[in-house]
């Protein structure tokens, strides 16, 4: 039989979100303690999908360890093989040909519109309007289309490899590519006029769950979460690596701090991506993909590496500690998420639920990813 | 008597039939209007443009186990589906559908639909307190006092429209609106120049009633995971759904009649049964594509919109319809 629940006035409840759970898009769990329908504390518990990718990194040789990188984040998976790719050939001292340089800036960019639209339509699914996923996702798949037709894959790509990549691209590619620009910025404008200008959408967004900089400083955030809250930093820009500084883009950058700003840093990072993509078809030289002198077992010298990248979701860090053997002695990865993930306790505090999904929504998170 | 208690049942028979029969194709209507929305084909696998979905799918929901969670007070946790469905089935009995096709013509028509309307919403505080799920005492708790505002503003305009016809009637209502679509309530006249606006209204309020996007806040699948009937399976849930799709039927049907001028043909032509069906889903259409186009509003946005703005330009109406009535 049932007991009847005897609740105090000023009790509160502790209401677990996840880790199965629609909002949370994986296997994400936030113990919140609530207050009706506000959420007086919150409490992130990670690791329901924690698959020990640092510790395959000191198991396995460079190489083997570079389909592990595209298993962390499935959305824009070429930016973190990218990082482990700079980061060995850094130290390794492998000369990478241009044409290479020039063809990994245009695939990861096209990943990066790719994961940006897919973060799109499941964010304003989150705001309860499911057609938009729809139509990014329709988007979305000229891009795996493309990336599957070079790189053989439509999510976990294996497409870098170590001095060069591991196929040319060809002209339908190109042709693909020039196809899709303007009608990606087509469907741009589209989005702005049905999404961006929805009145329901405005008021759920604007002066919503502010992030100030100070906070996103303390607890790390960068990409478009700190861009959100006027820090402007961008990898791509201010520790330029491959090709990055011959192209002209901007960093979009947005001070309301609330999550309208979030999304539009994002719905403008696109634009800048395709300009980008744009550039380096145009500019894309001749000459071969691969580096002639390669070693054909890379042994890194015995020291401390680190590179880092500008993902989809913000600045990925590898860092590698070798002992001059084939393998890391130690591998440490810095993933984007997990840091933005960590602001959220603090700033839901005091909100809604409902907001606080919604502001959920807007920090990109891919579980895998913060987990690893 | 008999003849009367026969008469009424075949009614109510035939009222739960066509509440039934509509609440299935309305999904299939729906399923097949989001599809068109979304650049997708919806379901077409089973029979004619998938026409044979909805009873497959009404055989799947029967053939799976009724579950009671543990801790579930069961009594309220059975009754809420019911209670659901029943008074959304006995509304229809007073609609008049054109001028011989009624099933039971009451002289306070008005005020039975309202009141079975306001019980939909005890099913739905029984259904969140039943099943012993945080989710659904919250979701529940917010529809609550989602109806209880929305009815509010949903009554004084319907006062304003009884007020100008001079009878809670349905059928009276309908038939002082024949003739045209300029006698329609709808279009501002020497008693009432505020209508447009009472309709605007009433459309509002009878979207926030049903639930429906973007007033479904019971049922926040992102926030609250199914809302209130989140603890429901087999044919719970369908009772739920069903009666989801009745009232919307009640409410478009009732907009109809209190607006549209009900069976009344737009250029006084051939009035019959036939243009109270095309207004109603017509309306129905309009209630699905607004549900898939926009987003879901937050929960205070909501009520500010019903106590805020609502009620008082409502209550204006009213006040200024029962002016102008008493001058002229």
């Amino acid at each position: 039989m049932s007991t009847p629940i005897q609740l105090r006035p000023d009790e509160t409840f502790i209401l677990n979100v996840g880790p199965q759970h629609p909002a949370t898009h994986g296997v994400l769990r936030v113990k919140m303690e609530m207050d009706g329908e506000y959420i007086v504390k919150s409490e992130t518990v990670l690791g329901y999908i924690h698959r020990m990718h640092e510790k395959m990194g000191e198991n396995r040789t460079y190489a083997q360890y570079l389909p592990n990188l595209s298993r962390l984040d499935y959305l824009g998976a070429l930016g973190y093989t990218h990082g482990h790719v700079l980061a060995i050939e850094r130290a390794a001292g492998i000369e990478v040909p241009e044409r290479a340089e020039y063809i990994r800036a245009i695939t990861v960019e096209l990943n990066r519109v790719a994961s940006h639209l897919f973060w799109f339509g499941a964010f304003v699914m989150d705001l309860g309007g499911f057609s938009p996923l729809m139509y990014a996702i329709q988007d979305r798949e000229h891009i795996l289309d493309m990336l599957e037709a070079v790189t053989g894959a439509r999510l976990t790509y294996c497409y870098y490899r170590f001095g060069g990549l591991y196929n040319d691209i060809d002209d339908d590619f190109i042709e693909a590519a020039k196809r899709f620009i303007p009608r990606m910025r087509k469907s741009l404008k589209k989005y702005a006029a049905l999404v961006t200008g929805n009145i329901i959408f405005q008021k759920r967004l604007e002066g919503i769950a502010p992030v100030s900089a100070e906070m996103c400083r303390k607890y790390g955030a960068t990409g478009p979460v700190a861009r959100g809250s006027g820090i402007n930093f961008d990898v791509r820009k201010n520790e330029p690596y491959s090709v990055y500084p011959e192209f002209d883009f901007d960093v979009p950058v947005y001070h309301e701090c609330d999550s309208m700003a979030r999304y539009k840093v994002r719905m403008d990072e696109m634009e800048q991506s395709l300009r980008i993509i744009e550039q380096g078809l145009e500019k894309l030289p001749g000459g071969p993909i691969m580096a002639e002198k390669k070693p054909k077992n890379i042994k890194l010298p015995v020291g401390d590496f680190y590179q880092a990248v500008e993902t989809a979701r913000g600045s990925f860090g590898i860092r590698i500690v070798s002992d001059g053997d084939k393998n890391a002695y130690r591998l440490k990865l810095r993933s984007p998420t997990y840091s933005n993930m960590h602001l959220f306790d603090e700033a839901c505090e005091g909100m809604l639920i409902m907001d606080a999904l919604a502001f959920m929504g807007s920090l990109d998170l891919v579980i895998p990813e913060m987990d690893r | 008597m008999s003849l009367t208690l026969l008469n009424v049942i075949v009614a109510v028979v035939i009222a739960i039939a066509f509440a039934a029969a509509n609440a299935a194709y309305l999904v299939w209507a729906e399923r097949r209007g989001a599809a068109r929305i979304q650049r997708r084909p919806g379901p077409n696998i089973n029979g004619p443009f998938g026409l044979l979905q909805p009873p497959l799918d009404g055989i799947k929901l029967m053939t799976k186990q009724l579950m009671i969670p543990g801790g579930a007070d069961k009594i309220l946790f059975m009754v809420a589906p019911v209670l659901a469905m029943a008074p959304a089935i006995m509304s229809f009995v007073t609609i008049p559908f054109s001028k011989g096709i009624a099933a039971h013509n009451m002289e306070i028509g008005v005020l039975m639909i309202f009141a079975f309307a306001s019980m939909g919403a005890m099913a739905i505080l029984f259904a969140g307190w039943g099943s012993r799920n945080k989710y659904s005492v919250m979701a529940s708790v917010r529809a609550v006092s989602q109806n209880v505002s929305y009815e509010i503003p949903m009554l004084i305009t319907a006062i304003t429209v009884v007020m100008v016809n001079g009878s809670m009637d349905l059928k009276a209502i309908s038939t002082a609106q024949a003739g045209g679509f300029w006698h329609w309530n709808i279009f501002p006249s020497l008693h009432s120049p505020l209508m447009p606006i009472s309709f605007i209204i009433f459309f509002i309020c009878s979207l926030a009633e049903t639930n429906r996007a973007p007033f479904d806040l019971g049922e926040a699948e992102s926030e609250l995971v199914a809302g209130f009937h989140t603890e429901y399976g087999s044919m719970g849930f369908g009772l739920f759904f069903m009666g989801e799709y009745a009232n919307i039927v009640i409410g478009a049907s009732l907009t109809t009649i209190l607006f549209l001028g009900g069976w009344d043909c737009p250029f006084g032509m051939f009035p019959g049964v036939w243009w109270f069906l095309l207004k109603i889903y017509l309306l129905i259409a309009t209630f699905i594509w607004i549900r898939w186009t926009f987003p879901r509003t937050t929960i205070y946005g909501l009520l500010n919109l019903s106590w805020k703005i609502l009620i008082p330009i409502s209550l204006f109406n009213l006040l200024l319809t029962a002016g102008l009535l008493k001058v002229f």
